[in-house]
This record gives C-alpha cells, structure tokens and sequence, in this order.
C-alpha cells in the first residue's frame, strides 16, 4: 500500500526544520559564505532544538527517529543552507559507524554525550591519494599489543577543527585489501594529531574542511569498532544510512532553487509582463518542479527500505546521484531564471550554484553511484 | 432613530480627531456626548458644531488619568441612566482597552474597528476589514442593548462642514469603583507625535535603512510633514527600529491619508497593515518590489539620496 | 501556579485569504494555519513561569475546529502541560469566544491562577476577549503588556500605549494578562518536544458542554468580499542621480495638487 501523506508528527517536524531554517538560517547563509565563517552558534541552537545528530537511538539518548524523519529534517535544513547542513550530516555521517558497529558500551561511551553536549565527531575515509578507490587506503592501524598506532593522512574531513572525535579508517595489513580494513574512533586529544588548515572551497564555505595527519598515535584496543577487518563492511552500511541522507541534503537545495526562481519569474517584467507568463521561463520551471518531485520520491523510498529493514544500497545510490545531478542543474537554471542578477551575490541562487556542485561529488561521486546502481541491476538481471 | 451615545476621547484637553469622524457620519441622528473632564472649551465648542446636543462630563475621584476599571466604571453608570442604543469610540489606543470592558459590563456586543457605517436610522451596519484588510465583511449586532461601536480613525473622513449648534454642558459626578489594576506610573515614549494608528501622514522605513541612525532622516521629514515615524517588520527585527512602531499584520494597522514607504519592498504583511492608506509614496532601488504594485506615487531610487531632496521640497512647500 | 493559556489558529500571514462563493465566510481549503504570533509570547510567558516555579502547571485552551489542532500542538511540543479544545466553528464572535473559553477553564476543575492570552488574533483583530474574558470571571486584567514581573502574588505590568509610552501597573493574582510583541522571545518547538507532545492530554468539549448556545452570538457577519482594487499608480526612475531634484519636485507636486494630502 503506497502512502504518501506525512504523519502528524512528521508535519510538525517540517514545520519546525523550515521556521528554523528560514528564521535562523537564511538571514546568515550569505554572510557565512561570503567569510567562510563556521556556523557554530546556529548549529548550536539547531542542537539545542534537537535537529542534530538525528541517527541516535533513543536507548542512548536520542529522539527516536526514522529515517524518514531524518531525511525530512534534513530536506529542510538544506533549504535554509546546504553548507551548514554539511556540517550537521558530518556528524551523524561520523556517529553512524558507532551505531551500525559499535558494542553497547561503545554506544554508551561515545553517542551519549552527544545528546548531552553540543559536540562535533568527524568522518575519516577518504585520503590524498584514494578518493573514489576509497579501499585502497592507506592509513594503518598497527597491533602494537596492549595498544593499536595509527599513522597516515586523510583529506577532506568536515569539521575536523571542531571535532572531539575522529572516526577513521584504516588498514590491518594491505595486502588484504577489503579484508583488512578497520574502522577505530579516536580521540581527538590524543597525541600525533596533525590537523591541517581550512581549506578554501568553491562551496560549502562555510563548513570546515581540513586535512589530518596521523602520526603513530597511540589508540586503545576498546576503540575499534567491531573486530579488525569488519570496517568495510561498517563503511558500506554506513553509506546505505548516509547516502539518503545526502540526497536529501541535494532535495533541500534544490526546493529553496525553485521556490527562489518561481518567486523572482512572478516579480521580474520583462516584455510588459512578469517573466513567469513568459513560455520559455514555464518550461525550466516546469522541468525543475519534476526533477524535485522525482528526486524526493527517491529519497523517501531509499529512507523507508531503511526503514522497514529492507537492503537500499541501490536505491539509496539512485537518490543520491539523482538528487545530486538534479540539484546542480536546478540550481543551474535557477541562476539563468535570474539572469545578470543571478551571477551577482545579491540574489541567493549564485551560492545554492557553487552548493550542488559538491553534493555531485562527496559521498561517492554521481560516477561511483552509477557503477553502484549498475552492479546491483546486474545481480537483479 | 435610535438613541446613540459618543465618547469624546480627548488629549489634554483636544478632542481627537475621530470623534468629529463619527459625529459628522451620524450628524441626521440626535448626538449626545459622554467625555472625561479636562475637556477644552474649544473641544467643546468643536464638539457642538460637530452636532453634539448634549455633553455629559465626567468628573471624580480617580478619574483625572486613565485607568481601565475607574474609566469602564463610571461610564458604566452614564451609559445605564441614558437607555442608549449604540454606543460610539474611536479604535484607539484607549478605546481598544476600555470599550471591550464596558461592552463586557452590559453583556452586550461590540464591533471592533469599522471603517463604513451605514446607519438606516434604527438598526446599525456597518464593515470592518479581516485578515488584516485581506477581505472586509459587513457587520451587525444582536443580543442585549446598548450595542457598542469602534471606528478607525481616518477611515470615514472629517464631514465636510460642521453646521452644529452649542452643546449643553451636564456635569456627572463619575464613582470610579474599586479598582484592581492600579496605573502607578507613565513612562513617556520618545514620540510626542501622534500614535501611528491615528496619524494622518506615516513616513515608514524598512530594512534598506540599514541601521537605527539612519530614521534620523525619517524623523527629519516627519517634522516638516507633521508626521508619524513608523517601520516594517523587517526593519524592527534587525533592532532599527521599537515594535511599537511596526506597521503590519503583527504591528499596527494603519490607515493615514499619506504612506511614505522609503527602503520597504512591501511583503504581505507589511501591504495587510497599510493597503487602506489614501495615497502611497513608495521609494525604493528595486524597480520590482511589490511596494510599487499599491503605490500611487513611486520612486525608483536610492532613499539616501531620495529623502533628503524630498524633505527640502516639502520644507519649501510647508513655508 | 494554574496558568492557563489561551490560544487561537489563525492563517499564516503569508497565506492568501479569500472570500467564499456565497460571501458567508473565507475559503478554508488552501489556508496555512499557525499559531496566533501574539499567542506565542503568552505560551512563553507561562513556560517562563513554570520554569521558575516547578509547581506551576500550563494548560491551553483553545476554541475552533478540530480540523487542524496546530496552535495546541505547538504549544504543547514548546512546553505547555495539557490542553484543552472547545469545538467550534472558526468564525464564532468575541462573546461566544470568552464565554467558551471561560466554560472550558472551569471543566478542567482547576482554579486559574493567571490567564495569559494575546494581546488580539490576527484573524479578526478584535482585540475583546481577554477584557472580555476578565469581566465575565470578574477578574483584574492588563492589556497589551510588554513588562511582566512577578513577585508572589503581585504583579508588575508594562502596557504599551500610544506614541510608545508605557503605563505601569500593579495589581495581584489571578488576572487575565495580554501579552504584546516585546514581551519576550518565544521559543520553538523542540524535536523532542514535538514527540512528547502527541502523549500530553488533550480534553475536547462542545460549545454545548461549556454553556454557549447561538443566543450568545453577538455580532454577525455576512458580505465577505474583496477590498477594491487601486489603479495602477504612477512611477518615476531616479536611480541616476542627477534624475532625483527632478522626480522628487513632480512628486511633491502631484501629492498637492492631484493627490490634495498635502
């Protein structure tokens, strides 16, 4: 049975996420952009509102959400600014590998406090030299007996300056390539950590995204997340949980693109008319209110296969590379709606542009979603 | 013709403005008078010209200054010994606190804010705006008598001739009552201007303002026009300007003869609380903002080089 | 402390709003209903005071349909206690308004020791019912307040009244209070107030149940309509400026003697 109507709660969550994201988050997105200024004390209220760290079960503190609802909330708050909501996500994106492989005294230790206290943690996959080919990574984390050391470099890790926790991936021994991949949380006060300078994005500018080094740091054996070898499989859950997630955050752009571009065509006369009378300005709008419609069905059924328990990693992978290449485009065209006003950084659609881009791009490329997609139709098929 | 009651709201002694409104629209009816002492002697000359027969003033003590209970009581008693069937005030400041009391003491009802009254000699109708002006409706009474009336002030219009006679005088002896909510003090407020919602000339400033300093050339031109400062609500969220100078759905409704709307793009519910304005000057750089759409007089410019020229012209015109 | 809290559903501001195909009311189908904005500094003035008094309780009370149970839900998922319904029709007058919302208070069998409304709904902008409310309970009442301490069973009120001037007020508990802008900052809904609020109890009552009967209406209104259109209206550009002299002495021109305000 389809069923496509929120529930009560689920209202009231929407209407909550887009009161904040209008009151508290447009009014700054320009400006935080502009100065590359971390949104600290908005996320500080979105925390204290609950809209943070969504991915926590209620056992250990959290509010009990779905994945629908995180979606949803997600949707909203990506509306209001999709770098601030970056930064939101790299928190449950770092969290969601405690939940998915961590035991319950890891749980208890390490996603509690987060409900407590307005806190960061950080996603450490991706490397210099290993993007796309994230299992070929080269960090390792060494038996060194009562201890584990790790040593290596990662490379585009949001919120690194803030975090109080690194959740990192590296390798038992590369030669067993998947096999040997291990995912450990490290404290951030722990010495050996190198944290590189923020570095200075086309979008998202807002969000802090730095290099890290790990030079032998010393971890205890407690923090590895399941048994050494079993972070692959973690990471890939982690991306079924993230990746919906993501598009969603692509979602939230996209609807703040169109409702910019709908509202400018009314106001803006060219020809003696408003621009939306005009048939060409009908056609982009049109195109773009399907491709949001589309990109939210994917999104609500990859959160719901989640939902039900049910495998998603196809679906989650076509959300996000749809969500992700719709929003680029509807951004796109948002700023062509706008014309020269568009390209200047008065009107807000310049910034949702230079935005979608790297939703394309982190969290596995549109071209890695569809070597995804691609693989799972050939099991089906 | 029904038997209709005014009240006379006055100012140190000047009778406001709506008073005269009322008086002249119900001039073909037999108009008494009900008012607070301090009344001017011109007030009350004005107010017999206006067509008042008879004014009671009332005077005792606890009643030199406004309290809601002292005031609500002692009309209570004029409007019980006059068998009236309607009751008229200005939607103002005062009136809005006090006639939903006294209308509340006779268990009777009570329209707010009309901005028509048609009057077929007996029964009142009238229409108010809803939803902020979004829509207006026509309105009647039932239930127990006397009916209570408020009228906007500049809705209806000074009549255009005042042909009345001299008014009798009756001097009541008011009993303020007991009196639960005491007025301990009043702390003036920076303007000695009118109130927004009874200003016939509002110049209005928005977000464009950029900062508090900058109403100072608002202020500038209000003094020449004799005009009331107000802002929208984006301008009073940023802290430019006080809320009790917000024009809008969530502020005041206005409804002066002159609007200058200087930096404001007009949302919605700036437009609900200022549409019924007689003539709209909106200045603003963006050719596009909806302000234009209401305006009657637009300029597309920056305010800052705008309203100074336009305060030095009207200074030229005023002398 | 019994603090209860009244409560409106009005359209959103941003909502358009219409008359309906016979003129007896508005098109409800399309509105977006919030909580009355004035309503939400009297739900954070009692949360406000239930946070300084643990004893105290917060019930809303709200008169409307059922349709949409929004501006309770809200409050609730901000912090309020319980609430309390009284079904009716959405364009019941002032009167019938208090009357219900005084029979729902006694309902609830507790005492009131502050009623806290808004200053006036944004839907009718009566601005009656809490005067009218505190006559029918013959209780003290402050409107449009901007100032509120409290001290034991005393209260100190700042009302807002013209030109910005503030009259200060003291009077003692229970009284209805109106709340204005200025008042304080209300706080949103939290998520995880929004979950706990579906548990919260909700008492529904007919305008029956609490004593309103169609004898109670007061006003009555009929003819919704549009207010007329303006015509378009005259434009003048002065983004250059050298244009500006120009354009400021034909408008002041037309405004005295097309316009004649001035």
């Amino acid at each position: 049975m389809l069923n496509f109507e929120y529930t009560s709660e689920q209202k009231e969550i929407k209407e909550l996420s887009l009161k904040f994201a209008r009151n508290e988050m447009h009014p700054k997105a320009q400006e935080y952009d502009d100065n590359k200024k971390f949104p600290g004390d908005v996320l500080a209220k979105a925390w204290e509102l609950g809209l943070m760290n969504t991915s926590i079960p209620t056992e250990y503190g959290g509010s009990g959400f779905t994945a629908s609802d995180s979606v949803l909330i997600t949707e909203c708050l990506a509306y209001g600014c999709m770098g601030m909501t970056t930064s939101m996500m790299a928190n449950d994106l770092a969290l969601l590998p405690i939940i998915i492989g961590g035991s319950d005294e890891q749980k208890k230790r390490w996603l509690t406090p987060f409900t407590n206290e307005f806190k960061f943690a950080s996603f450490c996959l991706t490397e210099p030299g290993n993007g796309s080919d994230a299992a070929g990574l080269k960090t390792t984390i060494k038996d060194n007996g009562d201890h584990y050391v790790v040593t290596g470099n990662k490379m585009w890790i949001t919120n690194a300056g803030h975090a109080d926790l690194f959740v990192v991936y590296g390798t038992i021994d590369p030669a067993l390539k998947h096999k040997g991949i291990s995912c450990i949380v490290i404290d951030a006060s722990s010495e050996g950590i190198e944290i590189g300078k923020a570095e200075d994005k086309m979008g998202h500018r807002c969000s802090d995204t730095r290099s890290l080094n790990f030079n032998g740091v010393k971890v205890p054996k407690e923090n590895m997340l399941g048994a050494p070898g079993e972070g692959w499989m973690i990471a890939m859950k982690t991306l079924d949980h993230s990746r919906p997630l993501v598009a969603s955050c692509a979602l939230g752009g996209a609807v703040r693109a169109l409702e910019c571009a709908s509202q400018y065509a009314k106001e803006r006369v060219q020809f003696g008319v408003p621009i939306a009378k005009h048939q060409a300005i009908q056609t982009i709008i049109a195109d773009m209110g399907i491709k949001v419609e589309a990109s939210r069905l994917l999104v609500s059924k990859a959160a719901w296969l989640l939902d039900q328990g049910l495998p998603n990693t196809k679906v989650a992978s076509m959300a996000k590379a749809f969500a992700a290449d719709s929003c680029m485009q509807i951004t796109t065209d948002a700023v062509q709606v706008y014309g020269g006003y568009g390209y200047s950084k008065e009107y807000p659609v310049e910034k949702l542009m230079r935005d979608a881009k790297l939703i394309q791009i982190y969290e596995g490329t549109s071209q890695i979603q569809r070597l995804v997609i691609s693989r799972e139709i050939f099991k089906e098929y | 013709m029904a038997k209709i009651l005014v009240f006379a709201e006055h100012n140190s002694g000047t009778v406001k403005g709506v008073t005269f409104e009322i008086l002249g629209k119900l001039s073909s009816h037999t108009l008494e008078v009900v008012a607070f002492d301090g009344l001017s002697d011109d007030g009350v000359a004005e107010l017999g010209k206006h067509g008042a027969t008879t004014i009671h003033k009332i005077k005792g003590e606890g009643l030199d200054t406004y309290s809601p209970e002292g005031y609500a009581n002692a009309l209570k008693e004029v409007i019980s010994s006059g068998s009236y069937d309607y009751v008229f005030a200005g939607s103002t400041s005062l009136g809005k606190d006090l006639f939903p009391r006294v209308a509340g003491m006779f268990d009777a009802g009570m329209i707010s804010e009309v901005v028509e009254i048609n009057f077929d000699g007996e029964t009142f109708k009238g229409t108010r705006p809803l939803f902020a002006g979004k829509v207006l409706a026509t309105v009647e009474l039932d239930g127990p008598k006397p009916h209570f009336v408020t009228v906007r002030p500049n809705s209806i219009g000074m009549p255009d001739s005042a042909a009345g006679g001299s008014a009798n005088v009756v001097d009541v002896t008011g009993n303020a009552g007991s009196i639960r909510a005491v007025v301990n003090e009043i702390i003036k407020g920076a303007s000695e201007k009118l109130d927004l919602t009874e200003a016939s000339i509002i110049v209005s400033g928005g977000r464009a303002m950029k900062n508090s300093d900058n109403f100072k050339i608002l202020h500038e031109m209000a003094d020449v026009l004799g005009a009331t400062v107000g802002a929208s609500r984006a301008a009073v969220d940023s802290g430019y300007a006080d809320h009790s100078m917000q024009v809008g759905q969530t502020g005041k409704t206005v409804a002066p003869t002159l609007y200058i709307a200087c930096g404001i793009s007009g949302a919605i519910q700036h437009l609900a609380g200022m549409r019924t304005s007689k003539v709209i000057v909106a200045i603003n750089t963006d050719p596009d903002a909806p302000i234009f759409q209401k305006a009657d007089y637009g300029i597309v410019g920056d305010l800052f080089k705008v309203v100074p020229v336009l305060t030095e012209e009207l200074k030229k015109l005023m002398n | 402390m019994n603090i209860f809290v009244c409560v409106k559903q009005v359209p959103d501001t941003e909502t358009k709003v219409t008359p309906n195909s016979d003129g007896s009311f508005i098109n409800l189908d399309s509105i977006k209903w919030i909580m009355n904005p004035y309503d939400e500094f009297a739900v954070e003035q009692a949360l406000q005071i239930k946070a300084a008094q643990s004893e105290s309780t917060v019930t809303v009370v709200r008169v409307g349909s059922v349709r949409d149970t929004e501006a309770l839900r809200t409050a609730m998922a901000m912090g309020a206690d319980e609430s309390i319904l009284v079904e009716a029709e959405d364009n019941l007058d002032s009167y019938c308004i208090a009357k219900a919302i005084k029979g729902g208070i006694e309902k609830s069998g507790k005492t009131p020791d502050l009623i806290l409304c808004g200053k006036q709904a944004i839907d009718d902008d009566c601005l009656q019912v809490p005067q009218l409310l505190s006559q029918m309970m013959e209780l003290p009442s402050v409107s449009m307040v901007v100032g509120f301490e409290q001290t034991g069973e005393d209260l100190k009120l700042r009302r807002e009244i013209e030109g910005g001037s503030i009259e200060v007020y003291s009077l003692k508990t229970p009284a209805v209070v109106a709340c204005n802008k200025g008042l304080n900052t209300p706080r949103y809904a939290s998520l995880p107030g929004i979950m706990k609020a579906k548990r919260k109890p909700l008492a529904q009552h007919s305008l029956a149940d609490v004593g309103v009967t169609d004898g109670d209406r007061r006003v009555k209104y009929s003819s919704f309509n549009l207010p007329p259109e303006k015509p378009p209206g005259k434009k003048f550009e002065a983004m250059d400026e050298d244009a500006v002299a120009g354009v400021v002495s034909e408008v002041v021109g037309l405004l005295r003697n097309e316009a004649k305000v001035i």
